[in-house]
């Protein structure tokens, strides 16, 4: 086995020294019926060119996302990633080293992460960013269980315009912990007011920026009746490239911003391992979950870095901690790190600008389709159409033409019969006029 | 006050070594190069990436258009990759040399898993596309659960969990709804004392109260105590196996059928399932729900702290409560499962799980077979066994053995002589190791759990016991300035964390200018 | 004159007729380690006996703090929040974390002495 160094001399040398008969002595605590003498029903080991065609012929059986023209968003986009991100992220000692809970062998990834929190907190607008969650769906659960506890309310009101796969993740984590959901209908046109639902007994409102259906709103207004009642505002952005264009969430008053990060260095991956983004205001620095890198020094003066305020976490504080996760998503937030470092401020800008141009030509060429229009008046790189029958058939039909046209609204809203000709398409950088005119052409045929 | 741990220096003590090389004047010591923050390095103009002008449009972003400018450096890609490389050389890896953390499971990482990860098929499809264009991811999600659910005995799993602990979330999530659908919500968690604190905190957030349950003096669980807190009101007992001792709990049977007996349900933490993988399956062991951490029995890389996976399996009467989605098959091939799960709990996380990691631990099982991952177990048992051995007359485990797959030390043996566990843990970064696990399980006192897994060769162990026995005897001979000045040989010594905790600074700031210029 | 009693959970009291004032021990602050930060009750808060009042955290420990009687919050030490340090340099004095009126004092009856408290820590080893 070409993983394993020991070799049968080796093992017979250790057992001698370990005084033991054999290594079934060394299993002598497991009760007998549970120690299995036969192989399970599984296949024997294999080489490396064995496993390779093995996976190679599942891998096959997917239509990649680079290799047609593809539409897709809905909290997973297709960026381009430079070559240098996904060669530094393999290096030996950021792939395969563990928690930097040793300082001084892991200053190389505590300070990527000092750097990358800096990063976060900066394009979001917002004061401190934690060293990442597992995704921007679970970022969204910390944050209102967050509000709950800042709060010690316990109802919160999620928009109409917020993820529908984040919604359901917030009411599974917190539905346990006592909280009362009140969930706005699908803000389809993104005209939504939420303040009717805000009242005294409200911890946070959250909303999405852009919204799921891809309309960019300034929720200054809405921070503001938040701070009247008292409440928080949890902002989550599903699309973080959209913050090279757009007003940062910090500056519209958000008290907490989550966002996914899989667009900066990271591949679609079929839905993970992705990046959660979780910031917040300084004075509830306590209350964040999640581990957060700070700045020292070292036994000579030298600065360095470690995990610091600890206390919130589980491996101290066990059930009074402010979340029980005990990793972050680290080699993601690495990519991120470095891709963001490779744009700089200028390149994330124009990054953004190029994503919203093509989103603009894309809608503006639909628009031009007989039988589709595009619902939006604001959006960045991802919009709402409504085509003449539904379009879930559509998809699929164009789908067996090797053309990607987007996600049918009935994939996450299927109870909603009357959203069924809704579909959301994606434009980014890697979305080529070629593409552009195959959507149009496919749709003209098949709507 | 209820203490929870006694004191341990977090501000360095001892700042002068003796015979350290004078400073160089570029800060660098040979290959090890100093590097400031990337903040510190950006020039207006310069950028690590070439993007054509966007196209000319009149943006339909409204009124929340960006008006500053975002405050990030420009840097070349040279300077970005020598920045990053130089980072990289900071860190101890699995790669470089032996990583004995306990409980952690630093193995070797196939670059084969990296490759197939890799794979445009695999790599660049979304979550979201037609369910008729990912047969094949699909079909790999339902593989990677048959390996699961054949290693475990068990007849279901949720294959969406992000990491371990998102895992106990998922277990303790089925173990409410089963309850609640029997109209038999119930309050309590037992948690031993010596459990990750994961645990607790787990419990803690699906709204139980956690009852802690001591240890016995061979650091099992103590079942007498055990049985004392059972009642009706116990909706379940989260223990971990191989404990966090690194020994078999050899009395689970006995627990499994104490709390089933009172209408409770068995949650196994399954961070140390390595130690049995191809030889034991926790459905015999009465187990009802455990989280399998794909980063740590299936070598998918840890990453500097994740991203991970952690699959959770289900007995029987726990199966119909698992979280959407799930993978079915559908009379055309495989289909997801999305919405309308019957009693399924809720969902967990979006899009369908860690899909990255189940490719790459695909490509472990299928590597290792059932024959090598049954190597694997008992690779893995052996060298932590040959470990507690090869400290013999130096210093005594914590529990007399054999042990699991990690063996316990503790400070009970130098704690006189004023070096603490810290302080072995420091000199052994001297040595040229990562330290072992300290201070955890927090049942014993000045705790040191060592690993080596089932990836390390006879003459890499006999290599750290020659080191590690060679620093205990040296504690115990009473050299503990020597001890406090480690490590001397590392990136940085050791580093003030009582400042950082004080007066934390969470993000790097632009110096200030001396005077407001208001 | 005031009198200072001591619980078993290392916290101490010092009491005026019908004010105290409470703190951590000096021996608890050096089993701690260095202090980095102090969570204090709220004023006004009402507090039973044994009820927990703050939180002390070093760097890998956080710790209850438990009222040693009860009664209600009338102020807290808003030093600490500045310098929590002040717990390890002064543990029984500027060091102390909030004032209470107490609302029974038969609770110090089961406090121990300055002398009692000493040779319970000495029986701690």
């Amino acid at each position: 086995m070409r993983y394993l160094p020991l070799t049968d001399v080796d093992r017979s040398a250790m057992l001698g020294d370990i005084g033991a008969p054999s290594i079934e002595d060394l299993f002598r605590d497991v009760p007998v019926a549970a120690r299995r003498a036969r192989l399970f029903d599984l296949p024997l080991h294999a080489g490396e060119l064995e496993v390779e065609r093995h996976l190679s012929a599942l891998a096959a059986r997917n239509i990649a996302a680079g290799s047609v023209p593809s539409f897709l968003g809905a909290g997973a986009y297709r960026h381009h990633v430079p070559a240098a991100v996904d060669h530094l992220i393999q290096r030996s000692e950021f792939l395969t080293s563990y928690t930097p809970y040793q300082p001084e062998i892991s200053q190389g990834t505590l300070q990527y992460l000092f750097e990358f929190q800096t990063q976060v907190a900066t394009i979001t607008g917002m004061d401190v960013a934690n060293a990442s969650m597992y995704d921007g769906s679970t970022a969204c659960a910390e944050a209102v269980l967050m509000a709950g506890r800042v709060t010690k309310r316990r109802r919160i009101v999620l928009s109409g315009g917020l993820h529908p796969h984040y919604r359901d993740v917030v009411k599974t984590m917190t539905g346990s912990a006592g909280f009362t959901v009140d969930v706005a209908a699908a803000d389809v046109f993104g005209e939504e007011d939420l303040a009717a639902s805000i009242d005294k007994t409200t911890a946070c409102v959250v909303v999405q920026y852009p919204s799921f259906f891809g309309h960019v709103r300034d929720y200054a207004t809405l921070s503001a009746q938040c701070r009247d009642n008292g409440a928080l505002l949890i902002v989550a952005v599903t699309e973080i490239v959209s913050l090279g264009a757009l007003k940062p969430p910090g500056d519209m008053g958000a008290d907490i911003v989550v966002a996914e990060g899989q667009s900066l260095g990271n591949g679609l991956n079929f839905g993970g391992p992705y990046l959660g983004l979780f910031t917040a205001c300084t004075q509830y620095v306590r209350q964040m979950p999640g581990r957060l890198c700070g700045e020292t020094v070292d036994a000579d003066g030298k600065r360095g870095y470690v995990l610091t305020l600890s206390t919130r976490e589980q491996h101290i504080r066990r059930e009074k901690a402010t979340s029980n996760i005990c990793t972050n998503s680290g080699l993601c937030a690495l990519a991120f790190c470095i891709h963001l470092t490779l744009l700089g401020g200028d390149g994330f800008g124009k990054l953004a600008a190029i994503n919203h141009a093509n989103a603009v030509m894309l809608a503006d060429r639909l628009s031009g389709v007989k039988g589709v229009s595009v619902i939006n008046r604001t959006f960045f790189n991802e919009f709402t159409v409504r085509l003449r029958s539904p379009a879930a058939p559509i998809v699929e039909t164009l789908a067996a033409r090797r053309i990607l046209a987007g996600v049918p609204i009935s994939r996450v809203y299927p109870e909603r019969a009357d959203l069924a000709d809704l579909l959301l398409v994606a434009a980014t950088e890697v979305t080529t006029t070629a593409d552009m005119e195959a959507l149009v052409g496919g749709l003209k045929e098949g709507v | 006050m209820a203490m929870s741990r006694d004191g341990r220096p977090t501000i360095p003590r001892n700042s002068s070594v003796a015979g350290m090389p004078a400073p160089t004047f570029t800060g660098h010591r040979g290959l090890q190069l100093e590097e400031p923050l990337i903040f510190e390095q950006g020039q207006p103009g310069r950028s690590g990436v070439d993007l054509p002008d966007p196209p000319k449009v009149e943006h339909r972003m409204g009124t929340s258009v960006r008006t500053r400018p975002i405050e990030l450096p420009g840097l070349a890609e040279p300077q970005v990759v020598r920045h990053f490389v130089r980072l990289s050389q900071k860190n101890y890896s699995i790669d470089a040399n032996l990583y004995p953390l306990g409980s952690c499971t630093m193995k070797h990482n196939p670059r084969l898993n990296e490759k197939m990860a890799r794979l445009p098929g695999f790599g660049d499809i979304h979550p979201l596309q037609p369910i008729t264009t990912v047969q094949g991811a699909l079909a790999l999600i339902d593989e990677v659960a048959h390996w699961l659910k054949t290693l475990s005995g068990m007849p279901a799993v949720a294959m969406s969990p992000g990491a371990g602990a998102h895992g106990e979330l998922c277990g303790l999530m089925a173990i409410r709804a089963a309850h609640v659908a029997r109209g038999d919500a119930r309050r309590r968690v037992l948690v031993p004392d010596s459990a990750h604190g994961t645990n607790p905190a787990t419990a803690a957030l699906c709204n139980y109260e956690v009852d802690g349950v001591p240890a016995n003096k061979r650091g099992r669980i103590d079942l007498a105590a055990l049985k004392a807190k059972l009642g009706g009101d116990v909706a379940a007992i989260m223990l971990t196996n191989p404990n966090t001792c690194g020994l078999f709990e050899d009395q689970i049977l006995e627990v499994a059928d104490a709390i089933h007996g009172v209408g409770g349900f068995f949650y196994c933490d399954g961070a140390n399932f390595n130690a049995l993988v191809g030889r034991v399956r926790p459905g015999d062991l009465g187990i009802d729900t455990m989280h399998i951490n794909l980063h740590k029995t299936f070598s998918t890389p840890h990453g500097g702290g994740g991203p991970g996976a952690g699959p959770v399996v289900f007995s029987a009467p726990l199966a119909p409560f698992a979280p959407l989605p799930y993978v079915v098959h559908g009379p055309d091939g495989f289909a997801l499962k999305e919405h309308d799960g019957g009693q399924a709990f809720g969902r967990l996380k979006a899009f369908h799980g860690q899909m990255g990691m189940f490719v790459r631990a695909l490509a472990y099982m299928r590597s290792h077979g059932a024959d090598g991952l049954r190597q694997v177990a008992e690779d893995a048992v052996l060298a932590a066994n040959y470990i507690l051995a090869g400290m013999r007359g130096v210093i005594d485990p914590t529990y007399p053995g054999p042990c699991m797959h990690e063996v316990m030390f503790d400070d009970s043996s130098f704690k006189s002589s004023g070096v603490t566990t810290l302080d072995i843990a420091k000199a052994l970064i001297d040595e040229g190791f990562h330290p072992m696990t300290i201070y955890f399980p927090l049942i014993v006192h000045g705790a040191m759990l060592i690993e080596p897994t089932e990836t390390e060769s006879k003459e890499s162990l006999d290599l750290f016991i020659g080191a590690l026995r060679a620093l205990i005897t040296r504690a115990k001979a009473r050299d503990s300035a020597g001890f406090q000045a480690a490590p001397r040989f590392a990136p940085v010594r050791r580093l003030d964390e009582t400042r950082a905790a004080r007066q934390p600074v969470l993000r790097w700031s632009p110096p200030q200018p001396k005077q407001a210029a208001e | 004159m005031s009198t200072i009693r001591y619980s078993s959970e290392h916290e101490w009291v010092r009491v005026d007729s019908d004010d105290g004032t409470v703190g951590i021990t000096e021996y608890a602050q050096n089993q701690l380690g260095d202090i980095v930060y102090v969570e204090l009750p709220d004023i006004g808060k009402k507090l039973a006996a044994r009820d927990q009042a703050a939180v002390v955290e070093s760097v890998k420990a956080a710790s209850e703090v438990y009222a040693p009687v009860g009664g209600t919050v009338v102020a807290v030490n808003d030093a600490l929040g500045v310098n929590p340090a002040l717990v390890n340099e002064s543990a029984e004095e500027k060091g102390w974390f909030f004032k209470i009126k107490l609302s029974n004092k038969s609770d110090l009856d089961a406090l121990m002495d300055d002398a009692g408290y000493r040779k319970f820590v000495e029986g701690l080893g």
